[in-house]
């Protein structure tokens, strides 16, 4: 967590065995997770893990089957959605139609009760925070996807709620859009020092804005961390193979290191324990070389270019496919059919039975 | 640019003849109402019968009360059902669609004959009013009405506008009357015009249960007085069509407001 985080004036918030079934389906299977004050914690994972019914679950849309939430220290457990204290914003555009982006902006402070004048003080200062405040007599259909979606952010920060739920506001927007909007989110989370939860389903939205980030699997959290650890060192192979991507290559584990492609490197705890499994490797720890004659060689297949880096798709004598990433400085030099040695950069891997 | 032009030519011919298919028919019901035969003289004393007749104002005063009244049933029954179920059963909405459709493919006759017994319990209780005929009307108007109303929740993200509305503090009350009403405005508006349009068009209900209404009164009219029920006729028919204009420019001055505020 970084210091600014901790340094907002957020509250804890506690989920705890929270369990949701709908019929035969387990969405949440016994979720329990711990967000600090004025943190921010991402949940990721694949469509149906359960990240939005948790989150809707804190938010009071929907009802869990067992287990509680409490918000600082006071248990929100069937509380209604409107008594919550939570700004959220939603996937789906959710500005009013029929009002104005400072009618809207302003709505939650008049179901507060406060006079016309301080709800449209409070409004037009949320709009100058995402930078919106010339579009106040705007309707929401006479604004970009990505204006509607901060308008909806200045919303749900005009009532000052105790907690910011975010549920995958940027996937309805194009590339640049979702960057520079996410780079915002993050910025006015960290100005404003609220605790918050955001749903996504795109790894590198939850690995560039989050404190920590929770990788949920089929209602369960497979892992939870600082989105280095959970990269560097991911506990489970679920993780591995969901965040980032990896190569799966032969090795052997004796006494906590394993060999791959004859280099020793370290093993994450939760690896096999000894014997031969598959080390999950990153592109990035793929070492090429223009030594054919070294230990291990393999033909290049392809060179994509993606800007400073390239991806090089590699086959092993062995028929084996690998992907490794080098700057692209190092990837002009190759083309389709080149030999290259290949070895392993020395960092912690991931073993799992073959 | 030949064929474009070749286009709007038969574009407003058609348009010409459409338009002399409803118009002239009404033409002819002004003619005749304001002829008179032997002399062919031009004379509005037929329509002035519309205000004379007592008979006739009553029955006029009658349709149009039952037409407001079943409006507003109509919309106080049918507006937030269709609301909860589409946010809170959205399992029931096949249901409620079958339900709300089913008058449209029993006979009147039928609907009628069945619910004779159930409407002198009504009369029994508010009186021998036509006004108990506010009760098979909602149920006649329901498929029209429902339509309406479903086309306009259809138009909008229902559940998302208020669970927004909710996460930001309003009550459901709230949620029904200033999120999700207004944005509905148009369609509960041409709901109510197509139940007016039908309540003051309404013969086989009001003359099987032998209420008199004012197409039950201008039917009988017509027997002695053809010219007056024909002014009657015409007269409710204009009126319907008043409604429909204005309901449309009702609904372009909501769409040209949000379009023109910047």
């Amino acid at each position: 967590m970084t210091e600014t985080a901790r340094s907002g004036n957020g509250v804890a918030v506690e989920l705890t065995d929270l369990t949701r079934v709908y019929g035969p389906v387990r969405a949440l299977d016994g979720l329990t997770l711990h967000i600090a004050p004025g943190e921010l914690v991402a949940l990721l994972g694949p469509s149906g893990c359960g990240k939005t019914t948790a989150l809707r679950i804190l938010a009071g849309l929907d009802a869990a089957t067992s287990g509680s939430v409490s918000v600082a220290g006071k248990d929100l457990t069937g509380v209604p959605a409107s008594k919550r204290d939570m700004g959220m914003v939603f996937q789906a555009y959710s500005l009013f139609p029929h009002m104005t982006v400072l009618e809207n902006v302003a709505f939650g402070l008049k179901m507060r009760g406060q006079d016309r004048s301080a709800r449209n003080g409070r409004a037009t200062e949320m709009l100058e925070l995402v930078g919106l405040s010339e579009h106040g007599n705007r309707y929401a259909h006479q604004l970009s996807g990505g204006q509607q979606q901060r308008v909806a952010l200045a919303r749900a920060l005009a009532v000052q709620p105790s907690v910011l739920l975010l549920d995958e506001p940027l996937s309805a927007l194009d590339a640049k859009v979702r960057a520079q909007l996410r780079d915002e989110i993050r910025r006015v989370q960290l100005e404003v020092g609220i605790t918050t939860l955001f749903v996504t389903h795109d790894q590198e939205e939850a690995l560039a804005v989050a404190d920590r980030v929770g990788v949920m699997n089929q209602g369960r959290l497979e892992q939870i961390a600082a989105p280095a650890e959970l990269y560097d060192n991911p506990t489970t192979r679920f993780v591995a193979e969901f965040v980032g991507l990896n190569n799966k290559m032969p090795a052997t584990v004796t006494d906590g290191s394993a060999v791959v492609l004859g280099t020793p490197v370290p093993v994450i705890e939760g690896s096999l324990a000894s014997g031969a499994g598959l080390a999950m490797v990153r592109p990035e720890s793929l070492i090429l070389t223009t030594d054919s004659t070294a230990h291990t060689n393999a033909s290049v297949v392809s060179v994509n270019f993606l800007g400073s880096i390239s991806r090089v798709y590699l086959d092993m004598s062995d028929g084996e496919r690998l992907m490794a990433q080098v700057a692209s400085a190092v990837a002009i030099r190759l083309a389709p059919g080149d030999r290259v040695g290949v070895t392993v950069e020395p960092n912690p891997v991931l073993v799992i039975a073959g | 640019m030949k064929r474009s032009l070749s286009f709007q030519a038969f574009r407003a011919v058609m348009l010409v003849l459409f338009a002399a298919f409803f118009a002239l028919p009404l033409v002819a019901m002004l003619d005749f109402s304001t002829k008179v035969p032997a002399t062919g003289e031009r004379t509005w004393a037929d329509w002035g019968l519309l205000v004379r007749d007592e008979a006739l104002r009553q029955s006029i005063v009658t349709s149009l009360i039952l037409a407001v009244l079943t409006a507003v049933v109509m919309v106080i029954l049918l507006v937030p059902t269709m609301i909860w179920v589409r946010l809170r059963v959205p399992g029931a909405s096949r249901l409620i669609e079958f339900l709300c459709l089913l008058p449209l493919a029993i006979p009147a006759l039928v609907i009628v004959v069945g619910i004779k017994n159930v409407m002198a319990w009504v009369s029994y209780f508010v009186g021998d009013t036509p006004l108990a005929l506010t009760l098979p009307y909602v149920i006649l108007v329901l498929p029209f009405a429902y339509r309406s109303i479903d086309a306009a929740l259809a138009a909008i993200d229902v559940r998302t506008l208020s669970e927004a509305a909710r996460s930001l503090g309003a009550s459901w009350l709230t949620v029904f009357a200033r999120i999700v009403l207004p944005n509905i405005m148009t369609g509960v508006l041409s709901a109510a015009t197509i139940t007016v349009a039908l309540v003051l068009g309404e013969f086989t209900f009001a003359s099987l249960l032998n209420y008199l209404t004012m197409p039950v009164q201008l039917a009988a009219i017509y027997k002695v007085e053809a010219r007056a029920a024909v002014a009657g006729a015409l007269a409710s028919i204009l009126l319907v069509a008043l409604l429909l204009l204005v309901l449309s420019y009702i609904s372009r001055d909501r769409r040209t407001k949000k379009g023109s505020a910047a």
